[in-house]
């Protein structure tokens, strides 16, 4: 799996209970260097863009890129360059907002039927597996036409789908959990379930939750642009690389940059968060650490 | 340091006037269902016990022996209220616990606590140590928990500045250090220790069994220790049971059962491993064959 081994480790656990050095995958480094390009590129949005992003200039429509406009400007004269900048905060809200909703709910809903009697945690798993069969972009059109069409309103929406996912990964890594003599020893101290859930369970699946996160979040930047280009995402003017996607469609054979630009940023920030998943999962046992 | 159980006078008549058992245990059965392997016919299930009975007075040392997977692991669950016997009872200090909800084991919680076989996985690896030992005291609202980590740290032999070092940072006799240190905390007045010595390096492993006895003889606990290795119960017990596929096939004092073994498969057992010497210098029955060989 590592094309890229470098000497950077972190300590982990060993078979022989002492300090094992795992070196850092070539998939976690450059995932890690796209998220933090687009972590970047966020928040330089905040104090510095070339030019006003939404701002419409008739005198400057369809340039080329220049000094003056790096990546040219669109239909109506906005500054490219400017507009991917600010794109990339709409993306960082959208993973947010989706993995938020998502962790929130389902990581104590994976605990909670991993914990329960095992009838209670095959029933919640048989409502989950429901909710994970029904298409996740659906989901989204429906709230969007139920609510408006709004960035938020779809989040929420690709966050509710994303639920599933969430709980059965931690239902797993709870059960795991649920058989280590630690807990064992837990409930012989004289803990409830609740101090364990808290104290034991959710500490060691809380690798499972990062990874699943930047998954997840991946996931959610994907299903931002796609609602976008449907026009059921983020209404302008706030730019979505997903709409500038979408905008620049109809002048596709005359200025195909304008779509090259916002979908190689979709397609690397999509990769960029998949191959940080991928590396943390590597780094983190695949399987849960310490319970052999 | 804990209150002696009360001493009742021996010429006392009559059978119901001593002190209760720390333990009984009444014909304990413990059955496992296994998952269907096949769609025509249920798996049939695992007897991990079949009818186990013993008590463990006040104060005495009691050992289990038996070869992996007889079943005393199940057997230390259900006497520490941890798991529930298919049939039969358990009462501890005289109290039924069979089939009690959580909230009515308390006082097993208080009286009794465990030392497990793993270092590794005994320890919450996302835990420092300092709360590890501390969680029965947490569990049960007792006060002066610094103080108290402190003082168990220490009576296993640690430092004191071990309470904020993760599990991973010791070695494995530290670690079964730790668990002792947490075993203590809430003053169990019964220790049940499962196989506390098998996971560790043969070289400390004469420390850590000191350590449980010496602590067992200074703090009068009862304690239940189980072994798949008769000569270290032998180091550790006065009396010892035999397990034998989910069934007590012998019982009595350590010593006796050691020179005069009256069931085949004690024999087979006390042959496997001679002495504790050779046990703890890391000597297994096939090496000692290897070296008998001419
Ligand atoms: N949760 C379980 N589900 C099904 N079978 C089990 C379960 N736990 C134990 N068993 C079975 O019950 C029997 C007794 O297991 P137990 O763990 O009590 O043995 P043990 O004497 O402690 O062995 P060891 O020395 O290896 O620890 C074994 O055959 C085991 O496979
Ligand atoms: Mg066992």
């Amino acid at each position: 799996m590592s094309a890229l081994v470098t000497e950077a480790a972190v300590a982990s656990e060993g078979p022989d209970g002492r300090r094992r050095r795992r070196p850092v995958t070539g998939s976690l480094l450059v995932g890690g260097l796209i998220v933090a390009l687009v972590l970047g590129m966020a928040l330089l949005s905040f104090v510095w863009t070339p030019h006003d992003p939404t701002l419409v200039n008739s005198s400057a429509r369809l340039q080329e890129p220049s000094l003056e406009y790096w990546f040219g400007t669109d239909k109506f004269g906005r500054d490219v360059f400017s507009q991917i900048l600010m794109g990339s905060r709409t993306t960082l809200f959208v993973g947010f907002v989706a993995v938020g909703v998502a962790a929130v709910v389902g990581v104590p809903l994976g605990i909670v039927a991993g914990m329960g009697p095992r009838w209670f945690g095959e029933l919640l798993m048989r409502g989950n597996d429901m909710l994970l069969a029904f298409p996740a972009l659906l989901l989204a059109i429906m709230f969007a036409a139920v609510y408006g069409a709004s960035t938020l309103v779809a989040m929420v929406a690709i966050g509710i789908a994303s639920i599933p996912n969430f709980a059965r990964l931690i239902r797993g890594g709870t059960l795991q959990v649920m058989k280590t003599e630690y807990v064992i020893a837990a409930r012989a101290a004289g803990r409830g379930p609740f101090a364990i859930g808290l104290r034991h369970v959710l500490p060691n699946v809380s690798s499972l939750v990062i990874v699943q996160a930047s998954v997840g979040f991946a996931i959610a930047v994907l299903a931002e642009a796609a609602l976008s280009f449907l026009g059921f995402g983020t209404p302008p003017p706030t730019p979505s690389w997903g709409r500038m996607l979408q905008e620049s469609q109809e002048l596709l054979s005359s200025d195909p940059r304008l779509a090259v630009f916002p979908g190689v940023a979709i397609a690397v920030a999509v990769l960029g968060f998949n191959l940080l998943g991928d590396g943390l999962r590597d780094r983190f046992d695949p399987k849960l650490e310490d319970h052999r | 340091m804990a209150e002696q159980p009360t001493s009742v006078p021996l010429a006392t008549p009559g059978p119901q006037t001593g002190p209760a058992n720390a333990i009984d245990v009444r014909d304990v059965t413990r059955d496992y269902r296994r998952p269907r392997t096949s769609l025509r016919h249920p798996s049939p299930p695992v007897h991990a016990l079949r009818g186990v009975s013993f008590a463990v007075p006040q104060g005495q040392r009691f050992g289990i022996v038996g070869e992996s997977g007889c079943g005393k692991s199940t057997l230390l669950r259900i006497l520490a209220g941890l798991d529930r016997p298919t049939s039969g009872s358990v009462a501890i200090d005289g109290r039924d616990i069979t089939g009690l909800r959580e909230r009515r084991l308390k006082f097993v919680r208080e009286r009794l606590q465990l030392v497990f076989q793993d270092p590794m996985s005994s320890l919450d690896p996302r835990m420092r140590v300092g709360d590890i030992v501390g969680e029965p005291l947490i569990a049960q609202g007792h006060g002066n928990r610094r103080e108290r980590v402190a003082e168990l740290l220490e009576a296993v032999g640690l430092r004191a500045d071990a309470a904020d070092r993760y599990p991973h940072q010791f070695s494995g006799g530290q670690r079964q250090r730790i668990s002792i240190a947490r075993a203590l905390a809430p003053r169990p007045k019964i220790i049940v220790a499962d196989e506390p010595v098998s996971a560790l390096d043969v070289s400390v492993r004469a420390q850590v069994l000191n350590l449980i006895a010496d602590l067992v003889d200074e703090l009068s606990l009862t304690l239940v220790f189980v072994s798949h290795d008769l000569s270290v119960v032998r180091h550790v017990c006065d009396r010892v049971a035999v397990m034998h596929a989910g069934q007590i096939v012998e019982t009595g004092d350590t010593e006796q059962v050691y020179e005069d073994p009256q069931h085949s498969y004690t024999r087979r057992l006390i042959a496997a491993v001679p002495t504790l010497g050779k046990a703890l210098s890391g000597v297994s029955a096939a090496d000692l064959n290897q070296e008998y060989r001419p």
